[in-house]
């Protein structure tokens, strides 16, 4: 089957008073129907990935270069009314704090009515209905008169699922998910995950979660692809890496994650901070921060290899690991 | 530490078995203004009788869902809001009292460090200034204040020669929050309060800071007061937990008594809300339907009971007094007291 999302060597970059170089490179297939979880911590380059692929970034300041092709478009040489067809329709979003993605002057119901409306030739009492079903769909209670609701009006897990109903409204191929339950309570987050997991099968969509959270991340994804300094440093089914991680900032983020039954042991740290993404280094990102480095790391940032089904941007991966 | 300088030496006044924190029936309602129409009124329960205590060099981990008055009382704690009611001792001394403790003494003692370490910060302030700012207040010298401050940079990791004079936004967030650390110890302090101080740091940074506070308590023999909405990160840490809902506590106990034997509902559903870090096993449904209820104007009863599944009609009557259910572990809820009347209140609590 033909991939449904075909990134190869993605590179942004912010113009500024210093250059960003947010994306160095990252090559990533997704196939109808998979959920990838992206996964990384703050500047690894995974929202920019994200919100190139829906092309949000500002058109002045940014640099690209590589290829995107989503469902046979090439998104890159998208412009005018072919890419405000592929918002929303091809693609859909969630973000982060819907607070800001909504509009707080127009009800959250009107919202999605008029997206349905800007997609699809249908009246105005025939998208109403369509906005009530969705809202029902993700399960906002009294939906009916949650159509008339303005986004401060509820809470932070209402305002997320009208959000899910407002990206699903022209039924998208794909959805782009940023960090779409970090600022809720882990009992709403919960319920959020498995609605947006029952929906992707229910829908048929692929996904594309970015997170932070590796528990998140295991709880939604068929393939993880780890993040940092703007590439792709490992990537590979779920439960491989999460139970096998073989690069080793994987490795040292797995060790560093506090979980159950770590009480009283000295966690893992990773030392250092991530790179300067003004001054990147010119080998590996991770290279000052591993203990496995050497001078081979230096020279230039290591490829992704295939090894089966999965991939690894590591010159020490076929070394025994080294405790960190 | 601060021997060289004119801070007063930490003095265990109460001995051993006193609890460096005692709370009583502490109460904060922020009432809302009725609206041009009429409408609100009423008030937001933040804080409803809450009750505990801190033992010496302990850390008390204390866990909610937003609005469950974890970080009020937080703040009430260290008196940046005044409580409308409730008593809070430090060590055996009443704060406020007459013959207590006083306001400015209580905050060299108890210390805070916030989850947003660049808006705790002065961003006109280098960072030793920020540092040295508190001895200051507190009567030392400029000169010593200043020693002192790049002493406590050392020891948090940030070596001060490099950082010292830097400013908050040259710095990174993990390292922003060390200065913060700094900050709350420079003062020599008994107790630190920290809320929710390492949630907004990326995990390879949260754990480099967690090995540092537990590294400075043992150092500086602290008892810290632990929130976090982590779970995960308090079990880690914590020696007891106190779990919050609706302005009180539900729950507290030993947190190996409590994460394993949670004897309230709301603290089971918490805990099981949680990814599990198993790729093999994914939560099949929620344990908690809705969102957390509002504190305004909360409903009589156990405020827990619209969202429980085990609520009866005795759970509207009466609201469920924190009951001792095991050897330091209490829990507000019907059914862990015998005598409530609640069908399930048999000895043993169905699973």
């Amino acid at each position: 089957m033909s991939p449904l999302v075909s990134i190869r060597d993605l590179t942004v970059r912010f113009a500024g008073a210093k250059t960003v170089n947010a994306v160095n490179g990252v090559s990533l297939d997704i196939a109808p129907g998979e959920v990838l979880g992206l996964l990384g911590e703050s500047g690894s380059g995974k929202s920019v990935t994200l919100r190139a692929l829906m092309r949000l970034h500002p058109e002045k300041r940014t640099t690209y270069g590589g290829s995107m092709m989503v469902d046979g478009q090439d998104v890159l040489g998208l412009s005018g009314p072919a890419l405000e067809a592929y918002r929303g329709k091809t693609c859909g979003m969630i973000f982060q704090d819907p607070i800001l993605a909504f509009d707080p002057v127009y009800s959250l119901g009107r919202q999605i009515s008029e997206a349905i409306r800007r997609h699809e030739a249908v009246d105005e009492a025939t998208a109403k209905a369509r906005a009530i079903q969705l809202l029902e769909r993700v399960q906002v209670p009294s939906a009916r008169r949650r159509y008339d609701a303005y986004p401060h009006e509820v809470s932070g897990g209402m305002r997320q699922r009208a959000m899910i109903a407002l990206a699903l409204a022209c039924k998208p191929k794909l959805l782009l998910a940023d960090e779409p339950t970090t600022a809720l309570d882990a009992t709403v987050q919960i319920q959020v995950l498995l609605l947006l997991r029952e929906l992707q099968q229910e829908l048929g969509m692929s996904v594309i979660f970015v997170t932070h959270d590796i528990g998140v991340a295991a709880e939604i994804s068929d393939r993880i692809a780890v993040m940092y300094g703007g590439r792709i440093v490992e990537q590979g089914p779920l439960a491989d890496i999460m139970t096998d991680p073989r690069h080793p900032y994987t490795r040292g983020l797995m060790a560093s994650t506090v979980r159950p039954g770590m009480r009283g042991q000295r966690l893992e740290a990773i030392p250092g901070m991530p790179p300067d993404l003004t001054a990147m280094p010119p080998g590996c990102a991770f290279a000052p921060r591993c203990a496995q480095a050497n001078a081979a790391c230096m020279v230039a940032p290591p490829p992704l290899v295939s090894q089966g089904n999965r991939q690894n941007a590591c010159i020490h991966a076929e070394e025994p690991c080294v405790a960190a | 530490m601060h021997t060289d300088i004119a801070l007063p030496e930490n003095v265990d006044r109460g001995g051993p078995a006193q609890p460096l924190l005692l709370v009583e029936g502490l109460r904060k309602h922020f009432p809302i203004a009725k609206g041009l129409f009429g409408r609100g009124g009423g008030a937001v329960h933040a804080v409803d009788g809450v009750s505990f205590r801190v033992e010496k060099h302990e850390i008390l981990g204390v866990v909610g869902e937003s609005g469950c008055g974890k970080s009020t009382t937080a703040r009430l704690l260290s008196h940046l809001i005044d409580p409308d009611d409730g008593q809070i001792i430090f060590d055996g001394e009443g704060v406020g009292d007459p013959d207590g403790i006083t306001v400015r003494e209580l905050r060299r003692n108890l210390q805070m460090v916030f989850q947003d370490s660049f808006a705790s910060l002065n961003p006109r302030m280098t960072i030793e200034d920020s540092v040295a700012f508190g001895l200051k207040v507190q009567g030392v010298s400029e000169a010593k204040a200043l020693a002192a401050a790049r002493d406590m940079l050392d020891k948090v990791g940030l070596e001060h020669g490099r950082f010292g004079g830097r400013y908050p936004h040259e710095v990174s967030g993990g390292q922003r929050q060390r200065v913060n650390i700094a900050r709350a110890l420079a003062v020599n302090p008994r107790l630190v309060i920290l809320d929710e101080a390492v949630s907004a740091l990326d995990k390879s940074v949260q754990a480099q800071v967690l090995n540092l506070l537990l590294d400075l308590k043992a150092e500086f023999d602290l008892t810290y007061m632990f929130i976090s909405h982590d779970l995960n990160v308090v079990q880690y840490i914590s020696d007891r937990v106190m779990v919050m809902y609706l302005g009180q506590v539900v729950e507290i106990g030993p947190v190996d008594s409590l994460y394993g034997n949670a004897r309230h509902p709301y603290t089971r559903a918490l805990l099981s809300a949680v990814p599990s870090l198993e790729p093999g096993v994914r939560t099949a449904a929620s344990p908690l339907v809705g969102d957390p209820p509002n504190p305004v104007n909360p409903p009589p009863g156990c405020r827990f009971r619209e969202r429980c599944p085990h609520a009866e009609a005795v759970c509207a009557a009466a609201m469920p007094e924190l009951a001792a259910v095991g050897d330091g572990h209490f829990a507000a809820c019907h059914m862990a007291d015998p005598s409530s009347g609640h069908s399930a209140a048999a000895p043993e609590m169905p699973s």
